[in-house]
């Protein structure tokens, strides 16, 4: 479904991703992990082009990203994102940020469109907060609804950027559970975490990076069992310590 | 456009020259008087002392409400008056020389209102360790605040002087030579509105887009000092 | 001081069979006029160099900078006379000759202003809109929604709220600001104090009338702003706080 082949990005001279080539199959949850600046969250942001990369090639479910002819919004249309500082719109009420885009994109008529953003809303339990603004919920809240919102638009997959890293401790399993949920009902997920407890229940994958490339790229059982890499092994040490 | 006399600019550059020099010195005389006093508005504004407080807010608000064309026109008629009563014999004083008067106490609202947010974005603790060290409210404000409020603000104190260069031009609400009266009375004369408005605005565009240039660029090393 | 106080005169009458007090009305009138319309020009130019210099297409950056840096640098009054006397020369015959005989002289200087207050309204818009967070126009983006789609429904709305304050100077500003067009024959207030003092001399009593004239259109213009801020308020959120602010 979303295939990585050989891409490389350049912020000027310096070189952000380093040859990276990876597939995600359909159904299939791979967790990308690594420091702090290791090119994760960017080479999340360059499947669904937030990012553009200079070499190399994305192909999302048969359409290459670095096409210049691609329709980008179409594109993202069926690609979910949810995003580290959720990046709801603050001046819309959650009922508009479920269905800005159903609207606006899709063309579906408003009543479908809050139809379908109301389920969604009570499916991540937050069906009384439909008419809140996203400053008067709690960040787990704002996540949650940041997903539903995703998920309003029917995609093919999702992306994840860190979505429990700007959050309390205390709210992190409410995201978490939303998200092991999804993966379990045969989503395509490609999540960028540091939740190794999410990575052992649910990925499928795991994908180590550092220094803008990828370092290692096993099964869950194997990545967990015995990474190859002395970086994953000390990177795997510093974080389950924590 | 074919005709564009350049001959014009360059027969009377002189008178121009000499208005250009006239909209300098105005500007100049208000920034230092304008700062001066609005340096003793926002000290009163930011006193204990409410008459003070009340003078300086309705000092400020009035000259910020009202247009400068219309201050330039009141203060050039009202102030022989005032004169005349002080002194007790006519004092025609001239559109040239009230300018001076009305930019410096006008401007001062402006400069006013930017060392207030300048003497406020001095942490409260250097008001104490002024204190601490003995000095007088006097001493701290002189030695330790307004230092640092200035050294803050003169980016923003730079550019409302640009402004106030540009605005020198109103004075021809009263009659007064500056660098675009200067202009006015040629093509009053010569009938040549194209060459010598166009002069002005590339003279002041260049003037002035220097001018706010070193003012970014001094922002980018204030920046990094602090 | 040997001044005739006489606050009477507004009611006497003018050479043109008026009272002076229609003057004042009328200037104020045609202070309102332009100056609303003005911003009305300054608002729509404005947001459109402001949004066009915050695009990553460097052309349009381009064109948004020199605009702003061209008509900050000039005085106003400069840049009237220009529209009013170089332009009509400098464009081909037909048009000059129309903008000298048939265009009206208020619409002239209601364009004139506008262009001057753009500038400074695109100052505005840019910082409102530089001061979201990336991540705001990529949550646009990610939904599928096109670039313009996101100023349109995601970045301009949150960055028109941020800026609102700045913008309630800005509007006060333009009332200050319309009475250099009386320098190009506009009837405005101004133009109707300078006209009253050279007829009756009572200069003190008409300063006092027009400056509360200018006090209260600024006033009134506050407080419709305020009103504004008040309606577009959003629950919970601290503008400038997280969401919307942080960068």
């Amino acid at each position: 479904m979303i295939e990585i082949r050989n891409v490389s990005k350049w912020y000027g001279s310096f070189q952000v991703l380093t040859d990276c080539t990876t597939n995600v199959k359909k159904s299939e949850v791979v967790v990308v992990c690594g420091p702090s600046g290791s090119g994760k969250s960017t080479l999340i942001k360059c499947v669904n082009a937030l990012e553009p990369f200079q070499k190399g090639s994305i192909v999302v479910n048969g359409v290459a990203v670095e096409n210049p002819k691609t329709n980008l919004p179409k594109l993202r249309a069926q690609v979910g994102m949810v995003f580290q500082n959720f990046e709801l719109f603050p001046h819309m009420t959650i009922t508009e940020n479920l269905t800005i885009a159903q609207i606006k994109v899709l063309g579906r008529s408003r009543e479908q469109a809050v139809d379908k953003g109301l389920k969604l809303l009570d499916r991540v339990g937050l069906k009384a907060q439909a008419a809140k603004y996203p400053g008067q919920l709690s960040g787990g809240q704002q996540q949650r609804v940041a997903i539903a919102r995703a998920l309003a638009m029917d995609p093919i997959c999702m992306l994840f950027d860190e979505p429990t890293s700007a959050l309390d401790p205390e709210m992190i399993n409410e995201v978490l559970d939303v998200m092991v949920q999804l993966a379990q009902e045969g989503m395509t997920m490609m999540c960028v975490t540091h939740e190794m407890g999410f990575a052992r229940k649910v990925a499928h994958r795991v994908i180590f990076m550092d220094r803008g490339a990828i370092v290692e790229d096993a099964p869950k059982e194997e990545f967990f069992g015995q990474p190859r890499s002395e970086r994953a092994q000390n990177f795997l040490a510093k974080i389950l310590h924590h | 456009m074919s005709d564009f006399d350049f001959s014009v600019i360059i027969e009377n550059w002189g008178f121009l020259a000499q208005g250009l020099r006239y909209t300098v010195q105005v500007t100049l005389t208000a920034m230092l008087g304008g700062i001066l006093i609005g340096t003793v508005l926002a000290l009163m504004r930011l006193s204990s002392i409410p008459p003070l407080q009340w003078f300086a807010a309705g000092y400020v608000n009035i000259f910020r409400s009202v247009p400068l064309v219309q201050v330039i026109l009141a203060f050039y008629l009202i102030l022989p008056m005032v004169l005349q009563m002080i002194t007790g014999q006519q004092m025609p004083i001239g559109a040239a020389n009230s300018a001076y008067f009305t930019f410096t106490v006008f401007e001062a609202a402006y400069y006013s209102e930017i060392m207030r947010s300048g003497i406020q974005s001095v942490p409260r603790g250097q008001v104490a360790a002024g204190y601490a060290m003995g000095f007088t409210y006097g001493q701290t404000m002189r030695l330790v605040v307004l230092p640092q409020a200035f050294r803050n603000m003169l980016p923003v104190l730079l550019t409302q002087t640009i402004i106030l260069f540009q605005d020198v031009s109103l004075v021809y609400a009263i009659g007064a030579t500056d660098f675009f009266g200067a202009a006015d009375k040629i093509t009053q004369r010569d009938l040549r509105p194209v060459e010598m408005y166009t002069t002005v605005a590339v003279v002041y565009f260049v003037i002035c887009f220097a001018l706010s240039r070193l003012v970014k660029l001094l922002q980018s090393r204030i920046a990094i000092i602090r | 001081m040997d001044y005739h106080w006489d606050w009477l005169f507004f009611f006497r009458e003018t050479d043109d069979g008026l009272k002076y007090y229609d003057w004042i009305l009328s200037g104020l009138g045609w202070t309102t006029l332009v100056s609303l319309a003005s911003l009305a020009v300054a608002l729509a130019l404005g947001s459109a160099l402001g949004v066009m210099r915050t695009t990553p297409k460097r052309w349009l950056v381009a064109i948004g900078d020199a605009y702003v840096d061209v008509f900050r640098n000039i005085p106003l009054i400069v840049q009237l006379f220009m529209w009013f006397f170089v332009v009509p020369e400098l464009v081909p015959d037909s048009i000059g000759m129309w903008m000298k005989q048939d265009l009206p002289y208020v619409v002239i200087a209601v364009v004139g202003l506008g262009l001057y207050t753009a500038a400074r309204i695109a100052e505005q818009v840019k910082a409102g809109i530089n001061s979201l967070s990336r991540g705001q126009r990529d949550a646009g983006l990610a939904l599928g929604l096109t670039e313009w789609q996101t100023y349109r429904h995601v970045r301009l709305p949150m960055a028109y709220r941020i800026v609102l304050p700045a913008m309630t100077s800005e509007a006060m500003n333009i009332f200050k600001n319309s009475a250099v067009t009386y320098a190009v024959g506009i009837l405005e207030l101004y133009f109707q104090y300078k006209q009253i003092i050279e007829k009756t001399s009572q200069v003190l009593e008409i300063t006092i009338v027009v400056t509360l004239a200018y006090f209260a259109l600024a006033f009134l213009m506050n407080r419709l702003l305020a009103f504004v801020e008040r309606r577009t308020r959003v629950p919970g959120l601290i503008v400038g706080g997280k969401g919307g602010g942080v960068p």
